[in-house]
């Protein structure tokens, strides 16, 4: 068993030159290829012994005296692989800002304001199904420094392992009808046709009445090739 | 049924208080850290050290070093490893997983204390995982940290595969005179001396 190529015509590049801080940052030189071996077909097994209570309610998980403010919002959705395979236990790592955009980040110097009551950090695990689910707040947009009047669409920060270190994937999650989208050189440095796998879904299903508006983000992980050649051995 | 890869995207600047949270000082547990070493230990003591450096030589603040690794009788604590999981082994506690940004330390430095992974097959030198992210870098890299005192480098497939001129990318010196062995292993993303990185 060996894991699918990571496919080229899905990720970004390591420099595109629209986004200012690659140009000295991507490697120059072709990735060298390597045969996947144990080192490459293992990686670090983290499960639901790993969750704290409320890791999964950014709403939750930074109060200090009320609630955070902002638009609610559910975040769910299926972890599978490239074959449609649910991928159970996974760990996911979310990051943002919050609904002002804001970081809590020491080195976001962004002039909006804090909430007290708010963090931006979680984590979820898949069920046995693949689902994975969050409660947060809807990031709000903020500006940056790539290019004159630069602003970053609205999204959630995604960090998965998938079952070996070859299916590692740190994304950004976008929200649907953003018109900064179309102006924001990290997005646009997505190959065109995988750009709105970026991007979730406004969901009814899961919008909870009263409560929350519900997003769906299904997350597809590199899958696995049968080896011929080593089964036989 | 085949459904598309969904696209990495970079780290960015902020990844701090998700994911290397205790490391700098936020109010929320760690999964993981930079101290791989474990309460009971058979095996060498190591510490692996270095820094980030961009296309101009400066020195990456906001980059993020993870790295997998096998213990010191090359087991990986994975289900596809089916030599790990038994208890009658030493190093049953260890993960051989940590993680470390480049924003706390005053050089700059990654800095991981671990133990020495054992060759994992027939094959290969003892080796360390390792994958790059940074703002500014959109899909993540992976590169290994092989030992300069290890003989096996000579027959390592991998390093073989290696432009020899770029080899020593790849090869950590060790230092002893500070009592604890220090590998460094600098990560250079451009340049003369730009790091290997595979396609894995």
């Amino acid at each position: 068993m060996t894991f699918t190529p990571r496919d080229w015509r899905a990720h970004p590049p390591v420099i595109a030159p629209g986004y200012k801080s690659t140009r000295l940052r991507g490697a120059t030189k072709p990735l060298i290829p390597i045969r996947q071996s144990l080192s490459e077909l293992t990686g670090p097994v983290f499960g639901h012994d790993c969750l704290g209570p409320l890791d999964n309610d950014l709403t939750k998980n930074g109060r200090k005296e009320g609630e955070p403010l902002g638009e609610r919002i559910l975040v769910a959705g299926k972890v599978v692989d490239e074959a449609g395979r649910p991928q159970p236990n996974m760990l996911v790592e979310i990051w943002q800002a919050n609904a002002a955009g804001r970081y809590v980040h020491k080195t976001d110097r962004h002039d909006a304001p804090l909430d007290p009551n708010f963090f931006g950090g979680g984590r979820c695990v898949s069920d046995d199904e693949g689902f994975y689910r969050f409660y947060s707040v809807k990031p709000g947009a903020y500006p940056w420094g790539n290019h004159e009047n630069a602003w970053r669409p609205n999204h959630i920060h995604f960090s998965l392992f998938g079952p070996s270190i070859a299916t590692r994937l740190v994304t950004q999650m976008y929200f649907p009808g953003d018109p900064l989208l179309a102006l924001d050189p990290i997005f646009l440095a997505t190959p065109e046709p995988a750009r709105d796998r970026l991007v979730c879904a406004f969901d009814l299903s899961l919008t909870e009445a009263d409560f929350a508006l519900g997003y769906r983000f299904d997350i597809v992980l590199r899958g696995t090739l049968a080896t011929p050649m080593e089964d036989k051995r | 049924m085949s459904k598309g890869q969904t696209p990495s995207q970079t780290v960015g600047p902020f990844f701090a208080y998700g994911l290397t949270p205790q490391q700098y000082g936020y109010p929320l547990a760690g999964i993981t850290s930079s101290d791989l070493r474990t309460p009971e230990i058979a095996g060498e003591l190591i510490r692996i050290e270095g820094r980030v450096f961009d296309g101009k030589g400066d020195v990456v603040g906001d980059a993020m070093i993870e790295i997998w690794q096998a213990d010191p009788q090359g087991r990986y604590a994975h289900p596809a490893d089916s030599r790990g999981g038994n208890v009658a082994f030493p190093n049953i506690a260890f993960r051989g997983f940590g993680r470390c940004g480049t924003g706390t330390d005053a050089e700059n430095r990654f800095v991981f204390e671990t133990l020495k992974p054992g060759a994992v097959d027939d094959d290969q030198a003892p080796h360390v995982n390792v994958i790059v992210f940074m703002r500014g870098l959109l899909s993540h890299l992976y590169t290994r940290i092989y030992f300069a005192d290890e003989a096996a480098n000579a027959g390592d497939p991998v390093l073989q595969s290696v432009p020899a001129e770029r080899r020593d990318t790849l090869i950590a010196a060790a230092d002893d005179s500070s009592g604890v062995v220090v590998y460094r292993f600098d990560i250079h993303m451009q340049g003369d001396k730009e790091t290997v990185f595979f396609d894995v």
